[in-house]
């Protein structure tokens, strides 16, 4: 079942156009891994599809419900605020700065909105919080505040806060480039037990090995398109087209 | 007049000061967040309308603001006002004052609030009004405080413009006593009032931002 579709969105920053007419689908309990230097568009891709960005063209397609659709002369057409709220249940997004809310506690983040903008049952939230945060390795840590945390404890933190409003589909941007080298490895844990539980996640990452061990699918963006696409294994280890070769050459030297 | 009669009478002065100094603060604090947004509006109008606004409320001297209020009525549109309406006329300058610069620190405060706060908002489906007073409008609060404490320290010695209209305040009531008296000694003593009043406010802010020191930004 298709999670995510996105058909041929365009986003330009003034003259700059950042995105080119790119397509993608995510089915359920796949795992796509983008990767791609800097500037190549694969982050604004990711906001666009989590309703940061507004894109200028395109379909923006959440389990078959249109959050943006193309209007006759090519231009994206957004439904209500509204109805993108009811769309924004489907989808979680983990930050590179974990932008948690250092006001309050670590409990408090994970379940106010559950309760607050999903009107969920408060203990019952709870109850599932405090079971993430066990997942997390972080059982002991509700009562404690984000500021009394390190940067790995934050991120997982963050991801159980994206985990506790059950959606269909998570998006990570870069979550490990905050982090000092020592405590990534934590945080791709996390990532990969998610993947053993056929999480459906989208992660933008610099982290090749680990791109190509937990994803299922790479995508390699330049210059705002998709050059190359494919198996893990196969695009990371024989990428046929020659940016991907040179990309993946500069990060192995 | 001995100097219990000159306490006495200033004490009476001092709740005047105290009652202008509580209402200021009453209404120029939330319209100050009014203006703040108006002023952060993407309405070229209102944005602009305002932004004269509070030019021109930092711009004069609030002595003269206080006799446009009380005078206004009557030279521009022929209103006679009673002198009870002086007290009225003094919490409306104050008021409008206060709440531009209020407004201004406001401003700064919501401003300074990093992107990525609004973005988690947005993304765990918080309206716009949910998320601004849920999770910005706190931490703008913890921001904005060492400013709000100088402007409201300045507020306290600023009730003495009130003799400008006659409102029986401590400074109106401390000018009276050493004209008669022909002795600075009021004068001095309400030096002494203004500055504990002073340190009273200073101590309150301080409880106040150590309540909110339990995290760091």
């Amino acid at each position: 079942m298709e999670v995510l579709r996105i058909n041929n969105i365009r986003k330009n920053f003034g003259p700059l156009k950042v995105l080119k007419d790119i397509s993608l689908c995510v089915n359920e309990g796949e795992v796509v891994a983008i990767i791609g230097p800097s500037g190549s568009g694969k982050s604004t891709l990711l906001r666009c599809a989590t309703l940061l960005e507004t894109m200028d063209g395109g379909d923006l397609i959440y389990s078959g419900e249109y959050a943006a659709k193309n209007d006759a002369n090519g231009n994206a057409k957004y439904v209500s605020q509204a109805q993108l709220r009811q769309i924004k249940r489907k989808f979680g997004l983990v930050f590179q700065n974990f932008n948690l809310f250092p006001h309050y506690s670590v409990m408090k983040n994970l379940t106010d909105a559950p309760v607050s903008v999903q009107k969920r049952d408060k203990a019952e939230v709870e109850k599932e919080a405090q079971a993430l945060l066990e997942k997390m390795g972080l059982g002991d840590k509700g009562d404690a505040y984000p500021c009394q945390l390190s940067g790995g404890q934050q991120q997982r933190v963050s991801i159980a806060r994206a985990l506790a409003m059950e959606p269909d589909i998570l998006f990570f941007d870069e979550p490990t480039s905050a982090l000092d080298p020592e405590l990534t490895g934590e945080i791709l844990k996390v990532i990969r037990d998610l993947a053993a539980e056929n999480m459906t996640m989208v992660i933008v990452t610099h982290e090749m090995s680990f791109a190509r061990e937990v994803a299922d699918r790479v995508i390699f963006m330049d210059g705002g398109v998709i050059v190359e696409e494919g198996p893990a294994d196969e695009v990371i280890r024989n990428p046929k087209n020659p940016r991907t070769q040179a990309f993946l050459n500069r990060l192995d030297q | 007049m001995d100097i219990l009669n000159i306490v006495t009478q200033l004490g009476q002065g001092m709740v005047v000061t105290v009652e202008i100094f509580v209402l200021t603060l009453v209404f120029s604090l939330p319209l100050g967040l009014v203006i703040a947004f108006g002023r952060m509006s993407k309405n070229f109008i209102l944005r602009n309308v305002l932004k004269f606004y509070i030019s021109i409320m930092r711009g004069t001297p609030l002595m003269l603001q206080l006799l446009v209020v009380y005078f206004g009525p009557y030279y521009i549109f022929g209103i006679g006002v009673s002198s009870s309406f002086r007290f009225t006329a003094t919490i409306i300058a104050f008021a409008l004052n206060y709440a531009a610069y209020f407004a201004e620190i406001y401003r700064s405060g919501i401003e300074s609030m990093p992107r990525g706060q609004y973005e988690a908002c947005s993304v765990l489906g918080y309206s716009k009004v949910q998320g601004f007073f849920k999770i910005i409008f706190p931490q703008v609060i913890k921001r904005i405080l060492p400013p709000v404490t100088n402007e409201t320290i300045t507020l306290v010695k600023d009730t003495s413009l009130a003799f400008t209209l006659s409102v029986m305040e401590m400074f109106t009531t401390a000018k009276a006593i050493a004209a008669a008296e022909k002795s600075m000694i009021a004068l001095a003593a309400a030096g002494i009032f203004y500055y504990i009043f002073n340190l009273i406010v200073a101590m309150v802010m301080e409880r106040i931002e150590k309540k909110m020191n339990y995290y760091s930004l």
